[in-house]
C-alpha cells in the first residue's frame, strides 16, 4: 500500500524536547504510519499596516511531529508564539512559510495551501480545536452547541446529542443548563461547555489551547481523564498547558518554543 | 461533495459609463457554501450581487450555473423565461428593504404562496398548509397569515422575506444586507433563523454586507472588495483574525469585538 506517508522522509524531531515523566506504556514505533502532523519550518510574523507597516515577528523554523497516541506540549513563556502555531495548524492563521501536513487519509494534506473548502473539511474530520473562549452562537442551547461536530460527522440528532450530555455531565454542567444557550454562563461553565464541543468529535488530531485554564481542581481532573481517553483511542493531541500539574499528567515530551524565536 | 461548482464567475466586470462599479472579479461556489462579500458603501459589493443574479448585464466576463438537471450554462445565453424560472425557483433573493423583495398589499400567508403558484401548486389547502408551515419556520404566528406585510414590523418582515424565497426549496440564496437597519436583539434573531435554516437545507449562500460580526456569525468564506476590486479573500475566519491587506486590518480593528 504506498502511501504518502511512506514517502515522507523518516521523522527528523530535530526540535524533539525533553521527555516527561514514564510513559504508562513503552513508546510507540513511531514510523510514519501512526505520523498525524508534521510540522517544518513553519515561519510567521504580523505586519501591522495601521502602525506604518511595523513587522512583528513570531516564530521561525518550527519543526516537529505528532502521532497518534501522544500528547505534544508546547512550551515557553507567554509571546513565545504557541497559540500562533495552533491556530496556523488549524488554519485560523496564515502560514508565511514552511509546512504543516496533517493525516488526511492515506495522504497528507497541507494547510499552508488549502483552499477554505478543503480546510472546512479537514476539521470536520481530522483536526479538532478547543480555543481558551467559547466564541457564542446567539440563542442555541448548549446541548445543541455541543452535538454539533458530531452532527457535522453525519452521527443522527438522537445519539449526538446523548453524547454531548454524557460529556456536560462528566463535566459537571448542571443539567438545568443544557437547554440554554451558553451566552450567560460564568468563564469555567463556558470553557466546560467550549471542552465538551472539542473532545465529542472523533477527529484523530486534537489542538488544546488551554482547555483548563479557568477550571477547578475537580473539572481539571475530568479533562486529564478525557485526554487520556483520546490518547488510549489513538488521538494524536497537542497542547498548550500553562497549568504544570495538567502538563505533567498528560504530556509525552515537551516542544520548546523559545527555539523557534524569530 | 460535488465538486463541480454550483455557481461560477470569470472575469467579471460592470462599468456604469466610465464609472467603475466591479472588476476582474473571479469566484466559485459550491453547494452548502456561504461567502460573505464585505467592504464599504460604493466598493462594489452590491454591483457584484446584481451581476451573480442576473439582475445586471456584466461589461465583461461571464457567469454559469449548474441548474437542477446538471447541465451547466453561462447565464446570458438564458432565455427571459428561463432566467425567471430560475429566479422564481432555484434562487432566493433577500432584500435590505423587505418592500422590494415582499408584495406589501398581498397577505403573509399570499407572499408564500404565489412562489408555490409559479412552481405549479395549485390546490389551495395544500398551499395553505405550506404557506401556515412556513411561517411557523420563520416564528410568523399562524393567525397572522392573512394580515399584510404593512402592519409587520421591520424583522417579520424580513422573516416573512425568508419564507417566501426558501418555500421553493432554492439551492442558491443570495441576501443584500438583510439585517441592517434592525434593532440588534431583532438582528440576532434573524441571523439566527438564517443559520439554521441555511444549514437545514444546505443553501448556498452569497450574502453582502458591511457587517463582519455578520459574516463571521454566518459565512465560510469572504471577499474583501475596495473600490470595485477583491482584495483579499479566503476563510471566514483567517480573514477575519489574520488580515493581511491595510483595508481589510483596517475594516477588522474599527469593528468592537467581531
Amino acid at each position: 500500500m504506498p502511501t504518502t506517508a511512506q514517502a515522507l522522509p523518516a521523522a527528523q524531531e530535530s526540535c524533539a524536547g525533553s521527555r516527561l515523566g514514564a510513559p504508562a506504556t513503552p513508546s510507540l514505533v513511531r514510523d510514519t504510519q501512526d505520523l498525524l502532523l508534521r510540522v517544518e519550518n513553519l515561519a510567521k510574523s504580523f505586519t501591522l499596516h495601521l502602525r506604518g507597516g511595523l513587522t512583528l515577528p513570531v516564530v521561525s523554523g518550527v519543526t516537529f511531529d505528532v502521532h497518534a497516541g501522544e500528547c505534544v506540549a508546547l512550551g515557553g513563556p507567554s509571546g513565545a508564539g504557541k497559540s500562533s502555531i495552533l491556530k496556523m495548524v488549524y488554519g485560523n492563521y496564515r502560514i508565511d512559510t514552511g509546512s504543516v501536513r496533517i493525516a488526511d487519509g492515506d495522504a497528507f494534506a497541507e494547510v499552508a495551501d488549502a483552499a477554505p473548502r478543503q480546510m472546512l473539511a479537514l476539521r470536520r474530520a481530522r483536526v479538532g480545536y478547543v480555543s481558551q473562549f467559547l466564541r457564542v452562537i446567539p440563542r442555541v442551547p448548549t446541548l445543541d452547541v455541543v452535538a454539533a461536530p458530531l452532527r457535522a460527522e453525519g452521527v443522527d440528532e438522537e445519539t449526538a446529542k446523548a453524547r454531548a450530555g454524557t460529556l456536560l455531565a462528566r463535566l459537571n454542567l448542571p443539567e438545568r443548563l443544557w437547554s440554554l444557550p451558553p451566552a450567560t454562563f460564568s468563564g469555567g461553565e463556558q470553557q466546560r461547555v467550549n471542552v465538551a464541543r472539542g473532545f465529542i468529535g472523533s477527529q484523530p488530531l486534537l489542538l488544546l489551547d488551554e482547555p483548563t485554564a479557568s477550571l477547578d481542581a475537580a473539572n481539571r481532573q475530568v479533562v486529564i481523564d478525557l485526554i487520556r481517553e483520546k490518547k488510549a483511542a489513538g488521538v494524536g493531541l497537542l497542547g498548550i498547558f500553562h497549568d504544570a500539574e495538567t502538563r505533567e499528567a498528560v504530556a509525552d515530551r515537551v516542544v520548546d518554543v523559545t527555539r523557534f524565536e524569530a | 461533495m460535488t465538486d463541480a461548482p454550483l455557481l461560477t464567475a470569470r472575469g467579471l466586470a460592470k462599468y456604469y459609463g466610465h464609472r467603475l462599479g466591479c472588476r476582474d472579479v473571479d469566484l466559485t461556489l459550491h453547494e452548502g457554501e456561504v461567502l460573505a462579500i464585505v467592504g464599504e458603501s460604493g466598493s462594489g459589493k452590491s454591483t457584484l450581487l446584481g451581476l451573480l443574479s442576473t439582475e445586471l448585464a456584466p461589461s465583461a466576463g461571464s457567469v454559469t450555473y449548474r441548474m437542477r438537471d446538471g447541465a451547466t450554462r453561462d447565464l446570458a445565453s438564458l432565455s427571459e423565461a428561463e432566467r425567471r424560472l430560475l429566479l422564481r425557483t432555484d434562487w432566493g433573493f433577500v432584500r435590505q428593504h423587505a418592500e422590494q423583495g415582499l408584495r406589501m398589499a398581498v397577505s403573509a400567508g399570499g407572499n408564500v404562496g404565489e412562489r408555490l403558484m409559479a412552481v405549479g401548486w395549485r390546490h389551495y389547502e395544500n398551499i395553505r398548509s405550506e404557506a401556515t408551515d412556513w411561517l411557523s419556520r420563520v416564528e410568523i404566528a399562524a393567525e397572522r397569515i392573512d394580515d399584510d406585510p404593512r402592519t409587520f414590523s421591520g424583522g417579520m418582515r424580513q422573516r416573512l422575506q425568508i419564507a417566501r424565497n426558501l418555500v421553493t426549496r432554492p439551492r442558491l440564496v443570495f441576501m443584500d444586507e438583510p439585517t441592517s437597519g434592525l434593532d440588534v436583539s431583532v438582528q440576532a434573531r434573524l441571523l439566527d433563523l438564517i443559520r439554521q435554516l441555511v444549514e437545514e437545507f444546505g443553501l448556498a449562500v452569497v450574502i453582502v454586507t458591511h457587517d463582519l460580526a455578520v459574516a463571521r456569525l454566518l459565512s465560510h468564506r469572504i471577499m474583501v472588495m475596495k473600490s470595485g476590486r477583491v482584495i483579499e479573500q479566503g476563510l471566514t475566519d483567517q480573514v477575519l483574525d489574520d488580515p493581511r491587506e491595510p483595508y481589510t486590518q483596517l475594516l477588522v480593528s474599527s469593528v468592537l469585538a467581531a
